[in-house]
Order: structure tokens, then C-alpha cells, then sequence
């Protein structure tokens, strides 16, 4: 049956790119597509005047149905929407907020239907100007599975996708609008919608726009400075253990991917005990052997960075290690032979072979590397809290954008203005994930799209 | 001459090797130390014990003394129904990006290609509130949920990258033997997936099992903790004062992950490059 449908799909395909042409040559008589068109502007008449019974009374019902199921939510939701509630004592407006984007969600899908309605009329009014017979009700319930086989297999997944992923996006997105904190929280006040005030404040309150450029520009130099250090110590390391005459080489690889291994909460909590001022090893047995045994590394925001970059170095280098191994042992021997007998240095040989044939094979990941740490909450958050706390800002001294709006959220209930940041973080990481898609290969595929 | 740099570049080789071997394993012997010191906290302890003790982990196994028995549970209930969950969806949206060619393909590829750049997490004030609203918060369904619609558009790309390379002219012969699009999906395209739903698996286990953001903000009371806030909590509230029971408590985390990691390595590292996405 599926093999049959597809089989007409094909054809009908074919059949369509000649039949083009032919209608810009001879016009044709009737009209039916305007007239189908014309009439599915009330669901379902389209196809009743296309002799689609069974099809027409489907849309019909349903968009019926539509209006009779979400006439309240879709009244009461726009309003609520535009509105926020108006009296603190019954309206709620973050409940509100939320009727709304579902309010939002089932008009699109609505007009979705809607306008496969009007395709369908169309479609089907088309055919019969071309004189060919429209679908009877055994072909459309065929179409229907063929067809609908993939939509239904997506529909349980998309809708997931739908309230956990897309619905929270919508609702930040709102939210950066309004000004939602402490002194604006529902049940006993409301809240406003405030166009870019939220935007507008980050850069014109003193307090706001410092923290931010001061978090800003430790979280560029934080997503560069480790990820470079643990991308060249990764390629570092692979390199030196792929030379020949290293002995056990297999237990050293194990022992160097063993970063990676443990779960990174586990280390960085370990990392923190190891740093403590009071007791930690790193002052009181390591550094204490050199005289040095008073460094503070949780107290001054200087030294934080310093331990946060090099724990972000020990557990990041063993991915790039185990990948680039992978690169290096494709690499054919012969290359580096005719660089001998060329009488290239280990360094030449490293710089135009080596170097380059792995940055090619793995340059896309190099990149995510990057956008992973640009937004490494774990790290930051469990090694120091983002501490230190520092004067005349509202972030702490190592907080990244991602652990302030965590601070913004949890603990000053600065919603509004936490959305806001969260907008111009996910604008600054899709920017940087669009220009490295558009690069790569895949995207330029016609099949991978 | 030649022989005098070779040994050279060798010795040199062996004393960043012994380095790094160093800086690696320090961490976790000193852990593993910690652990079997017999007082709570660390003062005055050196990093092989004199009189070593295995009270702190007797302490974790007794559930009067703490709850770390439940978050090891939680944990594992956490990651394996996120696991089944998002495998079974990752795998039929994936089939329907791969096999068929219907309206919106384009637009909803697009879509998961940046949803997967953007981690899911970003929108915390939005699942805080949410959760909050719907009476959600403090529970696992809420976090299974957030988990499952975050690992499903990033893994949706790795599997569909997968199936695109299992030839097409298998479906077609099945399908003139009469079999249905289920039949095909079930018989033939996903016993022929098996690699990648491996990988699959072990992605979707491991991404809860690490997270810390999302279980801290979703869960509130101690016997809901997932092991990442639980240890988190253990370590907080008392200042250090109970660092050993800590020290025992991610022992018996790093052991079997890290074994698992170990042994599984191969298809991390194969995953990963194919996925080209999170590190």
C-alpha cells in the first residue's frame, strides 16, 4: 500500500513540471481553484464545493471544535497577555503570562490548520481545472498514512520539545520585556510589561552596566583562556605519546584520559576542598615546600581566575587528547618520511603536517569547545560559588554570565533583568553558532537539509 | 649526533609524562586519602592516613546517618527513565528526518540545529517558573521532562546523521515484500542503528548524571537531591567540617563512572565527533 502511494506521489511529481508549462500556454476555462479558495475562507466549503465531502465536514468539525475548546483561553489569553492582570487581588500575572504563550501556541497551530485548509482547497480546485479527477475518499485516507506516517512519529517528541524547550525560550523572551523582580511579584503586586526599559537599564544604571562589562569581559577572556590552554595542552600531549619508543603507552593514555572520566561535579567539588585556604593540600603540602603557603585562592578574584582556568585546563585537555589521537594515528607515515629525508626539525615537521592536517579534521569541535565554556555554569558555580564577592557590583568577582543570571534568578529575584541578560547571551551564542554551521560541510548538503 | 637528539627529545617526552601523570593523579589519591582519614575534618590529616578507616563509608551506607543511599538511587531512576525516554523519541523523530520528505522538514531541521546550540539551562527563570506553576517543583517527572526536551534536538541530529548512511534501498525492498513504515522502522532501520543508539544511550545517561544546575533549582527537599546537589549540599552547608564523609561520598561516584566511561570510551569519543557539538 505504501509502496503504491509513494509510487503515485512520484508520478504526480513528474506530471506536475510539464503541466506548468502547458497552462501558461492554453488557459484554462474554469476557475475552481480561486472559487475553492474563495469559499475555504469558512473551513471545509472549499472542499465541499470540490465534491469532498468527507474531507470538507474534517475541517470543518475541526476547526468547529477549535473555536468551541479555546473561545475562553483564546479571549481571556490575549488579554491577559496584553494586559498582565489589572487588579493584584485576582489576577496573577505570571500566570497570566503563561495563558498567554499557550494562548500564542494553539492560535499558530490553529492557523496552521487554517491555512492547510486554504492549501488544500487550492490544490484540489487546481486539479479539476486541469480536468483531472480530485482524490476519492480511499486515496485520501491513503495520502493521510503515507503522508501523515512521519508527523506522527515526530508529533510525541515535538510536543516535549514544545513546553520544555520552546515554551521556556518564549517565556524569557516575554519576560525581559516586563518588570518582573522583588517588588514587582505577584500574588500581592503585579507585574508591567516595560518595552527595553530592562535592555536600557543594563547599560544605563552605573552599577548595572559595570557588573555587566566586568562579567562580560571575564567570561570572553575565561571562554578563550581555557579553552585555548586545554586545546593546545590537549594537542600537546597526543602528539608527545604518538611519537615512537614512548613504553606503556596504552596504560599512559588511560591514565591521561582519566580527567574526562570522573564526572566533572565530582572533581571540581574535590578541587575546591583541594584550594581551601584552611585546609586544602594546594597551600598547606604544595606550596608550602617552596615557602608560599598563604596564596588566597577562594578571597582574591585574581587567584580564583588563575586555579579556575588551570581546573578548566586539567578537565578539558583529555577529550582533545583522545580525539587528536584519533587524528594523528590516520595521518600516513609517508608524510613525515619525505619531510626527513627533506631534513625538516621535529618543529617544521609539527608545524606544516601535523598541526594542520589536525586542526582540519577537528576544527568544528574545537569550536563548541568554546561555546561549552562560554557557558560552563558547572565549574564556576560549584569550585567558588563566583566568588569572591566584590565592592560596587551586583556579580561576584568570577561569576560568567550564565552563574550571574543563576544569581539573578535564585537568590535577588531580579527576573526581568535576568531575562534580559539571558537574551543577549543566547543572541551572542547563536551568532557564534550560525557563522561556524554556515562553515562546515554538512550544512551545504543538499540531502543533510 | 642524530642519536644524541633522539635521547634528548625522549627524556624530555618521559619528564612532561611524569608531570602530567603527577598532576592527574594527585587530585585523586588525595581524595582517595581523605576518605579513609579517620576524623571529620581535615586538619592535621596527611594525605596517606596513619590509622586508616573505612567509617565514613560505613556512615554513607547507614541510612539513619545520612541520605546518600536515596540520592544514589534518585540518580540512577533520574538518568535511566531519560535515557529510555529520549532514546525511544530521539529515535522516531530522527526516522521521520531521515526516511521522509513532508512540509516543514526544512524549517523543523533548522530549528533543532539551534535549539542544540543553545543549552537548556539558559531558560532557568522560565523552568523555575513554570515548574512552580504547574506544582512540579521538587519532583523527578519535572526534571526527567526538562532533561529528555533538552537531549532530544541534539541527539535527533546525531541519529539522523547516522541513518542517512544506511542505504535507502533496504527500505524500499521491504517495502515491496509488504511491509508497513512501522515494520520497516522497527525490523529493519533500528536493529541496523545499533551503534548509534549505544552512543545515544550513554549520552543521554551521562548528561543528567552530571548536571548540577537544573537539579539544584528544580529540587528543594534533601530526599528528592540528585547526587550532584546532594554532594554540593555536603560540602556547603558545613564548611569543610565533614570534608572525609564528602571525600568518601564522590569515591563512590568516580569509581563506577568513571569504569563505565573507561570502558565505553570508543563510542564517546566516536559520538562526539560525529555530533560535533558539546564537549
Amino acid at each position: 500500500m505504501g509502496e503504491r502511494q509513494q509510487k503515485i506521489n512520484d508520478e504526480e511529481q513528474k506530471k506536475r513540471q510539464p503541466k506548468h508549462q502547458k497552462k501558461k500556454k492554453t488557459q484554462t476555462t474554469t476557475n475552481h481553484r480561486k472559487i475553492a479558495l474563495g469559499l475555504s475562507i469558512l473551513p471545509g466549503f472549499g472542499q465541499f464545493y470540490n465534491k469532498q465531502i468527507f474531507k470538507g465536514s474534517a475541517f470543518l468539525i475541526l476547526m468547529a471544535s477549535f473555536f468551541i475548546a479555546f473561545s475562553d483561553l483564546l479571549q481571556f489569553g490575549f488579554w491577559g497577555l496584553v494586559t498582565l492582570g489589572t487588579d493584584p487581588n485576582y489576577d496573577h500575572s505570571i500566570v497570566l503570562l503563561v495563558e498567554g504563550i499557550l494562548t500564542l501556541i494553539v492560535t499558530i497551530l490553529g492557523l496552521g490548520v487554517y491555512a492547510f485548509n486554504l492549501r488544500d482547497a487550492f490544490k484540489v480546485g487546481k486539479q479539476r481545472d486541469l480536468n483531472e479527477e480530485p482524490n476519492s475518499i480511499r486515496q485520501q485516507y491513503q495520502n493521510l498514512v503515507g503522508g501523515g506516517f512521519p508527523y506522527l512519529m515526530m508529533t510525541p517528541g515535538f510536543l516535549l520539545l514544545v513546553f520544555v524547550v520552546i515554551f521556556p525560550i518564549l517565556f524569557v523572551i516575554l519576560l525581559s520585556f516586563t518588570n518582573y523582580d522583588l517588588y514587582h511579584s505577584p500574588p500581592a503586586n503585579l507585574v508591567d510589561w516595560v518595552g527595553f526599559q530592562n535592555f536600557i537599564d543594563i547599560f544605563n544604571i552605573p552599577i548595572w552596566r559595570e557588573t555587566f562589562f566586568s562579567v562580560l569581559a571575564w567570561t570572553v577572556i575565561w571562554t578563550f583562556g581555557a579553552t585555548t590552554l586545554q586545546i593546545a595542552l590537549g594537542i600537546f600531549l597526543a602528539v608527545l605519546m604518538n611519537q615512537k619508543g614512548i613504553i606503556f603507552q596504552k596504560t599512559i593514555r588511560t591514565i591521561f584520559i582519566l580527567p574526562w572520566a570522573v564526572p566533572a561535579f565530582v572533581s571540581i567539588l574535590v578541587f575546591a576542598g583541594m584550594f581551601n585556604e584552611t585546609f586544602g593540600t594546594i597551600n598547606r603540602d604544595i606550596l608550602a615546600v617552596f615557602g608560599l603557603g598563604d596564596i588566597p585562592w577562594l578571597t582574591n578574584p585574581t587567584y580564583t581566575k588563575i586555579a579556575l582556568i588551570m581546573i578548566q585546563t586539567w578537565l578539558g585537555f583529555p577529550f582533545i587528547f583522545a580525539m587528536v589521537t584519533g587524528v594523528l594515528q590516520s595521518i600516513p607515515n609517508e608524510l613525515y618520511e619525505a619531510a626527513d629525508v627533506d631534513g625538516a626539525s621535529i618543529f617544521q615537521k609539527f608545524r606544516s603536517i601535523t598541526l594542520p592536517l589536525v586542526l582540519y579534521a577537528t576544527a568544528p569541535i574545537m569550536i563548541t569547545q568554546y561555546t561549552f565554556n562560554f557557558n560552563n555554569f558547572n565549574v564556576i558555580f560549584l569550585f567558588n560559588g563566583g566568588g569572591p564577592a566584590v565592592p560596587e557590583q551586583n556579580a561576584g568577582g568570577t561569576d560568567i554570565l550564565i552563574s550571574w543570571i543563576y544569581n539573578l534568578t535564585m537568590t535577588s529575584a531580579q527576573y526581568g533583568k535576568a531575562a534580559a541578560i539571558t537574551m543577549i547571551l543566547s543572541l551572542i551564542v547563536i551568532t557564534v553558532a550560525l557563522w561556524q554551521f554556515r562553515r562546515t560541510k554538512s550544512f551545504q548538503e543538499e540531502d543533510m537539509m | 649526533m642524530k642519536n644524541r637528539q633522539r635521547v634528548l627529545q625522549l627524556t624530555f617526552s618521559y619528564i612532561v609524562i611524569l608531570a602530567m601523570i603527577a598532576i592527574i593523579l594527585y587530585p585523586i589519591l588525595w581524595i582517595v586519602g581523605s576518605s579513609f582519614n579517620p576524623g571529620n575534618s581535615l586538619s592535621g590529616s596527611s594525605i596517606i592516613p596513619k590509622d586508616a578507616t573505612l567509617k565514613h563509608y560505613k556512615e554513607l551506607f547507614d541510612p539513619a546517618q545520612s541520605d546518600y543511599l536515596i540520592w544514589y538511587w534518585n540518580t540512577i531512576k533520574i538518568c535511566v527513565l531519560t535515557m529510555l525516554l529520549s532514546v525511544a523519541l530521539v529515535c522516531m523523530t530522527a526516522y521521520s528526518f531521515s526516511r521522509f520528505r513532508f512540509v516543514g522538514r526544512k524549517n523543523g531541521l533548522m530549528t533543532f540545529l539551534i535549539l542544540q546550540m543553545i543549552p537548556n539551562f539558559a531558560a532557568l527563570i522560565a523552568i523555575y517558573a513554570l515548574a512552580n506553576l504547574t506544582g512540579l517543583l521538587d519532583t523527578h517527572l519535572a526534571l526527567i521532562l526538562v532533561y529528555t526536551g533538552g537531549a532530544i534536538p541534539m541527539n535527533t541530529y546525531l541519529m539522523k546523521g547516522y541513518l542517512d548512511t544506511i542505504p535507502k534501498e533496504l527500505d524500499e525492498s521491504a517495502r515491496m515484500d509488504g511491509a508497513g513504515n512501522l515494520r520497516i522502522f522497527w525490523q529493519i532501520v533500528m536493529p541496523l542503528a545499533k551503534p548509534m543508539i549505544a552512543v545515544i544511550c550513554l549520552f543521554t545517561f551521562i548528561t543528567p548524571f552530571t548536571d548540577f544546575i537544573l537539579a539544584r533549582i528544580l529540587l528543594r527537599s534533601e530526599d528528592k537531591f540528585t547526587l550532584a546537589v546532594g554532594l554540593y549540599e555536603m560540602i556547603a552547608d558545613q564548611f569543610g567540617n565533614e570534608f572525609t564523609l564528602f571525600a568518601a561520598g564522590s569515591v563512590l561516584i568516580a569509581v563506577p563512572i568513571s569504569l563505565l566511561f573507561l570502558s565505553l570510551q570508543k563510542y564517546f569519543v566516536s559520538g562526539l565527533t560525529a555530533g560535533g557539538t558539546k564537549g
